[in-house]
């Protein structure tokens, strides 16, 4: 049976597909080359005070699974392969949320000799959210406008100010 | 018919079990490990080289971006050995101010060793009350520093804050919650059966291999080995402030446990004697922007065991030289070797039981120009390790 996108029954799967998406996104997280700061972060994030997966943000380990891409620290040059693998094993549609510093511009390692750069020059990236390490807030907050922009049908380009979460 | 090949196991660097990059392959006969390899280096970033690029200040907070989760002990050794070429001290408010946070980042990096560890194990509900329970000591520090990791408290010649009665008051109900929750862990796994099956006698380094390998901290005080920094050459308020040495003899993975968990109640003693006799005083002094020529050593006990600076100045405002040594780097050659044996499944456990970090220990990178990047086995890094030294 052929599917085109224009019969009913391919629209009522993009529906569900859609609601499944935004209720229950499943995320990675690589680490390209950061302190370990954001990691522990997005740890502390899903564990009981902050409870990520409320949203139904869900880690899990292989990229084929995943809707979400979550990654820390400014791309080393042996990581970039690497990052570039798991992006391209990732299945359409899929978001990238660049977390930290180091991830938006290389924060301090910029000028560092094994550094490739942030994030955006090797992936697209969704949403940035900016902190050195960001507040668990923070991520949430970066989380949940990723979110609504995937309800407004598209996921347009949102940075989380410092003050945002506060 | 006997067959030569060999089933390899690649692991990584993404996956599900630890939040680092870092390969491993385990060949495997059936289900037990014959032989284990490691691959580091994806988190090479070139700080050592970079430092040279930066003066000592902004040294201070690149250094502390070595490692998220150990971030106060890099600082620290590096503003003790810069004072030490200053030939200035601390003042001593500064100094147990100093060590007050290394005990407190202790405990953050012993709880969330304690969970990520059982998470391991798939034991999901201790890493849930662990860092449950660590919300209270990242709270304390925020309130101290300002920030939950990454703390910034040092200063070359001080510390950038002092600690209030409010803090004080803060920190010890803070700890009267944790002592309690922490004797909850000891007994959980101590005792609690299933966790105990995967933990008692496995992983196993007696106290002679511990010495061989040179492996440092937690890692080796459960295997009997009587080594802390701290104590063997108390650094900063140290002197005023003895630590008690916490041993196991077990050596597996249940002795890592206990002796990380046991070492929690230390620092929890530490940090009320601390404030109970935290010394007056000025939390600064002077530091010259150029610091006189010379080299130095500076050794500090980081959460996972003996932190190593080295210092070189050439008495300009950027540093010479500044080598690290951190003790993941240490511990690695022993758990490539404590694996064999041992179950695939047990792996992740194992692996977890050095508490290892690989945002520290990524030392190196190969680039070959021309062709693509060569992979280089531990023997192969090892031996080319002993023929460098051996040219020179």
């Amino acid at each position: 049976m052929e599917f085109s996108p224009d019969t009913p029954w391919q629209k009522v799967l993009d529906a569900v597909r859609r609601w499944a998406r935004i209720n229950s996104p499943w995320a990675i997280h690589y680490n390209s080359g950061s302190c370990n700061g954001c990691d522990i972060e997005i740890l502390a994030t899903l564990t009981p005070r902050y409870d990520l997966e409320r949203f139904g943000v869900k880690l899990q380990g292989s990229p084929r699974h995943a809707d979400i891409l979550i990654c820390t620290g400014p791309v080393t040059r042996q990581s970039r392969e690497r990052l570039l693998r798991i992006y391209e094993q990732m299945p359409d549609p899929k978001f990238v949320v660049a977390v930290g510093s180091c991830g938006l511009s290389g924060g301090a390692f910029r000028g560092c000799y094994n550094i490739v750069g942030d994030i955006s020059e090797v992936v697209p990236v969704d949403v940035f959210i900016p902190g050195c390490p960001p507040r668990p807030e923070a991520i949430i907050f970066g989380m949940v406008k990723l979110l609504e922009s995937l309800k407004k049908g598209k996921a347009e380009v949102a940075t989380v100010s410092e003050g945002a979460h506060a | 018919m006997e067959t030569q090949r060999k089933f390899i196991v690649p692991i990584g660097p993404q996956h599900p079990a630890l939040k680092e990059p870092g390969h491993f392959q385990f060949t495997v006969d059936g289900e037990i490990v014959t032989d284990a390899s490691v691959r580091l280096g994806y988190v090479h970033r070139g700080i050592e080289k970079g430092a040279e690029n930066r003066n000592w200040t902004q040294n201070l907070y690149l250094f502390e971006r070595i490692c998220g989760i150990c971030s106060h002990v890099h600082a620290t050794a590096l503003a003790i050995g810069v004072e030490r070429l200053a030939g200035v001290q601390a003042p001593p408010r500064a100094q147990a101010i100093r060590i007050l946070m290394a005990e407190l980042e202790r405990i953050h990096s012993h709880l969330l060793w304690l969970g990520v560890a059982a998470h391991e194990g798939g034991f999901d509900t201790l890493f849930m009350y662990s860092w449950r329970d660590r919300e209270i000591v990242m709270d304390l520090l925020e309130s101290l520093s300002g920030n939950r990791v990454n703390y910034s408290v040092n200063l070359i010649g001080g510390v950038k804050f002092d600690v209030e009665d409010k803090h004080r008051d803060a920190i010890l109900r803070g700890l009267d919650t944790l002592e309690e929750r922490t004797r909850h862990y000891l007994n959980v796994v101590t005792t609690d059966r299933t966790f105990l099956a995967r933990t008692r006698g496995v992983g196993t380094m007696s106290r002679n291999q511990a010495e061989l390998f040179g492996t440092v901290g937690p890692t080796a005080r459960a295997s009997g080995v009587a080594r802390d920094v701290r104590v063997d050459a108390p650094y900063e308020a140290y002197t005023l402030f003895p630590v008690n040495l916490v041993t196991d003899e077990g050596g597996d993975l249940m002795a890592r446990f206990v002796v990380r968990t046991k070492e929690l109640f230390e620092s929890y003693r530490l940090i009320r004697e601390i404030l109970d006799h935290l010394p007056s005083g000025e939390l600064t002094v002077r530091v010259p922007r150029k610091i006189p020529a010379g080299e130095t050593v500076s050794r500090v006990e980081a959460p996972r065991g003996e932190l190593f600076y080295f210092i070189k100045s050439n008495g300009g405002e950027k540093p010479e030289r500044i080598k690290v040594r951190t003790p993941s780097l240490c511990n690695w050659a022993s758990v490539m070797q404590v694996a064999v044996g041992h179950k695939l499944a047990d792996m992740p456990m194992i692996l977890s039981g050095i508490d290892p970090c690989f945002s520290c220990n990524d030392r190196m990178v190969l680039i070959n120009r021309g062709s693509s990047s060569q992979v280089w086995s531990w023997d192969e890094l090892r031996r080319y390790g002993i023929e460098y030294y051996k040219k020179l």
